[in-house]
């Protein structure tokens, strides 16, 4: 394309030489731009990913985790902090505070039945989530947080998220707590007081 | 000066360019963190458990490592490098083909269409607004293509995209789309990138990724709409050639705008065009343009373009008029403005019943003045945005019709190289090409040809 005003003996003409001071300033001034461009962001960029996680403190457990997500199940899960539990034998992220509270599956919170426990000691007892009937609702994470200490919370579990540049469910989240983290700290955990 | 001369001097300038732009642009300062809001009570007092026992630990998995990151841009400068040389260089369809399943598979539907160079465009524009700290490797993703843009014209687009290739394996049946429509519904485009680019910047979200119509095919699943809309796009896909690309796609506006000042570009034929047409139909995506006189003369031209530069201010200004009017609506894209939307509206009982924003704010226990001078800060900011991209509508349709009456003359059969995506369908359409094909298996003796 560039070579075809070299094949004659001619003068360029004047909207020749026009084009290709158009074309020339266009090509700097894009160029430019772009290094402008990298320049700026040299500052704001990072070596590290970005990850989507969830602060767990601004979180309502409006139940939109469980659906919104691109996977399904959800790629967000509950967590225990046993760290922080109170091993509360009537334990109202377990137990259905309005429910006939037995450990049936008709006295229990979480609609899958994701949350197992077992005899600790006296009126001690331990909770577990088995993550793959977890499906992020959070009617647990509500019950502990209302009544307990808040050891349930829910994360984006990064073995299972897809890391979209747009997450659809921070997009429908209403308290914002969706934040985008380095990817060498992607917990926001909460953890027992250093006392 | 001889050709290679000029490209060597070309190629100079834009890496001189570019250097002098990053020298500029290295000095601003760095975004904010995560908000602390205070955690619930611990109410229940930790018992005394047996000797013995021994609390379990929840595991917390990390992310996808960094490493395989950087392996997702090293294959990205990879295919670039392979769609260049197997559109200009070794001018091979099938080769390009190849490339386009590859990259389909991988960047569609092992990496989930994510992250994108197009939709990396809108991590850069938070990032230059100062909300977000972008990742090497999604700048990355949003450069390559572009550089590549300015000195090989779009082969991103040609086999690289996923969204692109998507379109182009189930394109069956071409249809001619009439130049005013083309024109017309490209400038969409330029529509969807101002858009983008207020909604990223502001923090508001990122709309690009939100009606991607492919990356729900790419993860077989998604909600009711967006896959109707995947399906609705892939439809019309198989009848007219890269819908996406030609008419929304925001990022084809700046490699376009690379590639019509590139270096160099795809070209149908491997040296010269002898006016034989056999290519006129050859080109889906109508990026080839026929020899051309101008439709009208000199003088009646003088005075259109004149009346239309003069138009030009007039109708930035109704643009940035217009947009500042939008302002209030796209500001409700904003969590933030969302949030003090509802709590005022419960505050002067204009709403029954808690809204989950409202609760989610008085979980935060900061006052309601906090929340509304943020909200006027962000509205401020919408405010200017929204002229600003209202004015970019206004100079883009106005320079759309400065540019379509200007007089061009065209001699040759041409692969207009702002439209072209290098899908190097063309190649075979040319007799040269065959000839130089001939000529490569030893078939045609050069001698013989020049007498």
């Amino acid at each position: 394309m560039a070579n075809k005003n070299d094949n004659g003996t001619e003068k360029p003409t004047r909207r020749d030489l026009l084009r290709a001071g158009v074309r020339g300033a266009a090509l700097l001034s894009l160029g430019s731009g772009l290094g402008l461009g990298m320049g700026a962001l040299g500052r704001r960029s990072s070596g590290d990913g970005r990850v989507w996680q969830i602060n767990p403190d601004k979180c309502i457990q409006c139940e939109n985790c469980a659906s919104y997500c691109v996977l399904n199940p959800s790629a967000v899960k509950c967590v225990h902090a046993t760290g922080i539990c109170g091993y509360c034998e009537l334990c109202f992220g377990y137990f259905d505070a309005a429910g006939v509270q037995t450990t049936g599956a008709e006295g229990q919170l979480c609609p899958t039945g994701a949350i197992h426990r077992q005899h600790v000691s006296g009126p001690d007892y331990e909770y577990a989530i088995d993550e793959d009937d977890c499906i992020g609702c959070g009617r647990c994470v509500e019950g502990c947080n209302r009544d307990g200490n808040g050891a349930f919370y829910l994360q984006v579990r990064h073995d299972r998220c897809v890391n979209c540049s747009q997450c659809t469910i921070a997009e429908a989240c209403p308290s914002g707590a969706f934040v985008r983290l380095p990817a060498t700290r992607p917990y926001l955990l909460r953890e027992p007081e250093a006392s | 000066m001889t050709g290679h001369g000029k490209t060597a001097l070309k190629i100079v300038l834009v890496l001189a360019a570019i250097g002098a732009g990053m020298w500029v642009g290295s000095t601003v300062s760095p975004p904010p963190e995560v908000e602390e809001v205070e955690s619930p009570e611990r109410r229940v007092p930790r018992p005394e458990l047996p000797e013995d026992y021994r609390e379990p630990v929840t595991e917390h998995p990390p992310p996808r490592s960094m490493t395989l990151e950087y392996l997702d841009v090293g294959l990205l400068l990879a295919a670039l490098v392979l769609a260049s040389l197997f559109a200009l260089k070794w001018r091979s369809r099938a080769g390009i083909f190849v490339l386009v399943v590859g990259c389909l598979v991988y960047f569609g539907f092992v990496r989930k269409g994510c992250v994108c160079p197009i939709g990396a465009t809108q991590h850069v524009s938070e990032g230059l607004a100062g909300g977000f700290v972008v990742p090497i490797t999604v700048l990355a993703f949003f450069l390559l293509p572009l550089v590549f843009a300015l000195f090989v014209g779009r082969v991103f687009c040609s086999s690289v995209c996923p969204l692109g290739a998507i379109q182009e394996l189930v394109l069956v049946r071409p249809l001619k789309v009439p130049g005013w429509l083309e024109e017309g519904l490209g400038l969409f485009a330029y529509i969807y990138l101002g858009l983008a680019v207020l909604l990223a910047s502001t923090g508001a979200l990122y709309i690009i990724c939100q009606f991607d119509p492919f990356v729900s095919i790419f993860r077989l699943s998604g909600n009711v709409q967006i896959l109707a809309l995947g399906g609705l796009v892939l439809l019309v896909s198989m009848f007219v050639g890269r819908p996406y690309c030609r008419f929304l796609c925001p990022l084809s506006v700046l490699l376009r705008g690379g590639s019509k000042v590139a270096v160099t570009s795809t070209s149908i034929t491997p040296d010269e065009c002898v006016q034989c047409r056999l290519c006129e139909d050859a080109c889906p995506y109508n990026a080839i343009k026929a020899p051309a006189e101008p439709t009208h003369d000199r003088r009646t031209g003088k005075v259109t373009l004149g009346l239309l530069l003069l138009a030009l201010p007039a109708v930035v200004a109704l643009g940035v008029w217009l947009g500042g009017l939008s302002s209030e609506s796209l500001a409700g894209t904003h969590h933030t403005v969302r949030q003090a939307r509802a709590v005022r509206a419960e505050e002067t009982l204009a709403s029954a019943g808690m809204a989950d924003e409202v609760e989610a704010f008085r979980q935060t226990r900061r006052s309601v003045r906090e929340l509304y001078d943020r909200e006027a800060e962000l509205l401020g900011q919408f405010q200017r945005r929204a002229a600003l991209f209202g004015g970019w509508v206004g100079l883009v349709i106005g320079m759309k019709l400065v540019l379509l009456s200007l007089r061009r003359t065209r001699t040759d059969y041409e692969a207009e190289p702002g439209q072209c995506v290098a899908c190097g369908r063309c190649f075979r359409h040319c007799p040269r090409e065959h000839l130089r094909l001939a000529r490569r298996r030893g078939e045609v003796d050069p001698e013989e040809q020049t007498q």
